[in-house]
């Protein structure tokens, strides 16, 4: 039986204009792996992250989610085959509610569609879905507080909630710990794998400490490439990793005790 | 912010809203009694339903329309055309039953033409109703037997047989078949907001991007919420037919898509209600303002300038903020600023009214004196006293006024920090 992957890249390119930013990348991930995705600024990880969800096509290549072409898809065909992004930059419904918020990201999952025949009080489904992602993400005490009046934390971790709320299978998290200071990221990162259990989860992470703590395995993109794509230790071990890229910091990181 | 979100069982304080709404449309005519105003409350029902399928798009979708008479308005014509049908014996259908088919029409041509324009957001898809509405004015200029030309088209609403004796000849009865589509219509209009459909629309409004990564398809939220407002603007369209017999082009003219976007935003685009206030106000300037001042679109032009600059969420998000300061028993503490504001506002526009209506009698009526009779006092249009008087009196409004503002922005900032802390306090008590 030939593997089907959850996710997988096959000499996936991109150009915006003359330049190449995605430059033949191929990844395949196995179901219920958590992968970081590391690399320096400008590597095209979020780039990487804009073609699988379908924000941008691909120039060329083929995307495969469970087996399945998506290269083509819009970003909501790609979202209802069961695979769910966040942003860096904190993307909700600033003007309503916490509990809102939820609720909408779970409308479609539960087959609600563009229905205006029920209301939403009568969605018992729904309701209780949206109930108990406000508690997982621990924020049930803010349930009618309008998400633009959050914190920056809370809004991250709403942000992670909407992303999960749909039950997708695969999750990509775009920076998820960006902004946030030492203690909230440590809690934070405990929070995203409480949520993410038997998830095929990918994250961009800059936080080496977090990158080794979270994930199973790491790829490391450098100049539109994957050069490698491997369990953190053979990862570390790597020379090509440690010349193109990691080198001091993870000398820094292994002298500081991870 | 747009709505109570709390889903209980059994709303009592939405029971009382909605009966008391019932009451007052009820009862309306029995206080005002006069041939004016029932004509003007009869205008009122007809700009709600409008004014409210009009906030559909615009503060719970965040859609821009320049052009939402095109539906209230091709509604108007196919109701006024059924209607002739009907007298002619064409079509047997009770009157009753004829705004439905302008809600038809409305939701038709919302189908046929908001395909083009859901397609795009933002600025895009504003500039595309303005075409749009640029597109059907000119058609009907085009297309003199459907649109009639410079004359219009004319009907007599009593016509069919008379059902349980109302004939719709006297105004009242018409009164009380709009009062019936308004209050159903609002209410199904309400009922909207609650919907799956109605929230992702906000979902939209408030980031089209991210509603497509949870499985939504902007463009196709954008669309069907365009056809139900189409279809609502009908009704309204097909109710102005009924009420004045007459259809001309205007009323798929840009001035009504103006007025339309002008008094929702005035009422107040983010919460339900306040486009029920806006199509209120509306219906009060284009009747009683425009009989008492010829100046009056400059005055709507400097309340809808002063209104976007001091109060974007229009007199809904006015009444809104200063419940919230009267529940947490503060209100006491600022109304004699109220007082005062209202009373130098009162000064300084009594000195730029009376400027404004010497400079218009001076335009359009030179030729009747140079005499201008303005809130009891006689004025000479070209005496230099009267406009230093004018100018003095607007200008000693115009600083205590701002003297008052600035006073009272410090008193309200005290107050809403003073509210913060109290559901601070609340939130730890609990």
């Amino acid at each position: 039986m030939s593997t089907t992957y959850a996710l997988e890249l096959k000499d996936v390119r991109k150009n915006f204009g003359k330049t190449e930013i995605i430059r033949g990348v191929n990844l395949a991930v196995q179901a219920g792996e958590r992968v970081a995705v590391i690399g320096p600024n400008g590597a095209g990880k979020s780039t990487l992250f804009n073609l699988i969800s379908g924000r941008f096509g691909p120039t060329s290549g083929d995307i495969l989610l469970n087996g399945q072409a998506i290269q083509h898809k819009k970003p909501y065909e790609i979202n209802r085959m069961g695979l769910s992004r966040s942003f860096q930059i904190t993307n909700i419904f600033p003007k309503l509610s916490v509990f809102e918020n939820l609720r909408c990201a779970v409308l479609w999952s539960l087959g609600y569609k563009y229905t205006f025949f029920k209301f939403l009080s009568g969605l018992k489904d729904a309701n209780e879905r949206a109930e108990q992602l406000m508690d997982m993400i621990h924020l049930d005490k803010k349930r009618d507080v309008l998400a633009m009046n959050l914190t920056y934390a809370e809004q991250r971790a709403l942000e992670i909630g909407v992303t999960i709320a749909g039950g997708a299978d695969v999750i990509l998290l775009d920076e998820p710990t960006a902004g946030m200071s030492k203690s909230e990221t440590s809690r934070f990162i405990r929070l995203i794998k409480d949520v993410t259990v038997g998830k095929t989860l990918l994250t961009v992470e800059h936080d080496m400490g977090v990158v080794f703590g979270l994930a199973d395995k790491i790829a490391v993109v450098v100049y539109g490439e994957v050069i490698a794509f491997d369990t953190p230790e053979a990862v570390r071990a790597n020379a090509k990793v440690q010349e193109a890229y990691l080198g001091s910091s993870v000398a820094d990181s292994q002298a500081g005790g991870h | 912010m747009s709505a109570v979100y709390q889903f209980k069982p059994y709303n009592v304080g939405r029971w009382v809203i909605w009966s008391l709404f019932a009451l007052l449309l009820l009862l309306a005519p029995l206080v005002f009694t006069s041939n004016l105003s029932t004509t003007m409350l009869a205008q009122m029902g007809i700009a709600i339903i409008a004014c409210l399928s009009y906030n559909m798009l615009l503060g719970q979708g965040g859609m821009l329309s320049f052009g939402h008479a095109v539906y209230t308005g091709l509604g108007s014509y196919m109701a006024i055309h059924a209607l002739n049908a009907v007298t002619e014996g064409r079509l047997n259908i009770p009157v009753s039953l004829l705004p439905l088919i302008g809600g038809l029409t409305g939701m038709g041509f919302a189908i046929l033409l908001g395909y083009v324009t859901t397609r795009k957001s933002g600025t895009p898809f504003a500039m595309i109703t303005m075409g749009v509405a640029e597109l059907v004015f000119a058609m009907s200029l085009m297309f003199s037997e459907f649109f009639g030309g410079e004359a219009g088209v004319s009907g007599n609403r009593v016509a069919g047989d008379a059902f349980w004796g109302i004939n719709y000849g006297p105004q009242i009865q018409v009164y009380y078949l709009i009062a019936a589509y308004t209050f159903v219509c609002v209410a199904l209009m309400f009922a909207f907001t609650q919907t799956p459909l109605g929230r992702i629309l906000n979902a939209v409004r408030d980031n089209p991007e991210r509603v497509e990564f949870i499985g939504y398809n902007t463009q196709r939220v954008r669309y069907l919420s365009f056809i139900i407002a189409g279809f609502f603007a009908g009704i309204a369209g097909g109710l102005g037919a009924l009420n004045f017999e007459i259809v001309t082009a205007e009323v798929v003219g840009a001035g009504r898509s103006g007025a339309y976007l002008l008094f929702t935003f005035l009422g107040g685009a983010t919460f339900f209600f306040g486009p029920i206030i806006g199509a209120i106000l509306m219906v009060i300037a284009f009747v009683l303002l425009s009989e008492l001042t010829k100046a009056w679109l400059l005055y709507l032009g400097l309340v809808f300038l002063f209104m976007v600059m001091y109060a974007p969420g229009g007199i809904a998000s006015l009444i809104m903020m200063n419940l919230r300061v009267a529940k947490f028993g503060k209100l006491r503490q600022i109304w004699t600023s109220y007082l005062g504001l209202a009373l130098t506002a009162f000064v300084m526009l009594a000195g730029a009214g009376a400027m404004i209506e010497m400079v218009y009698h001076l335009q359009l009526n030179s030729a009747l004196g140079d005499t201008v009779k303005f809130m009891g006092a006689t004025l000479n249009a070209k005496g230099l006293d009267s406009w230093f008087g004018c100018a003095f009196v607007m200008l000693t409004g115009l600083g205590s006024f701002e003297l008052l503002r600035r006073q009272y922005m410090v008193e309200w900032g005290a107050i809403q920090t003073e509210i913060e802390k109290e559901i601070k306090r609340r939130e730890t008590a609990v």
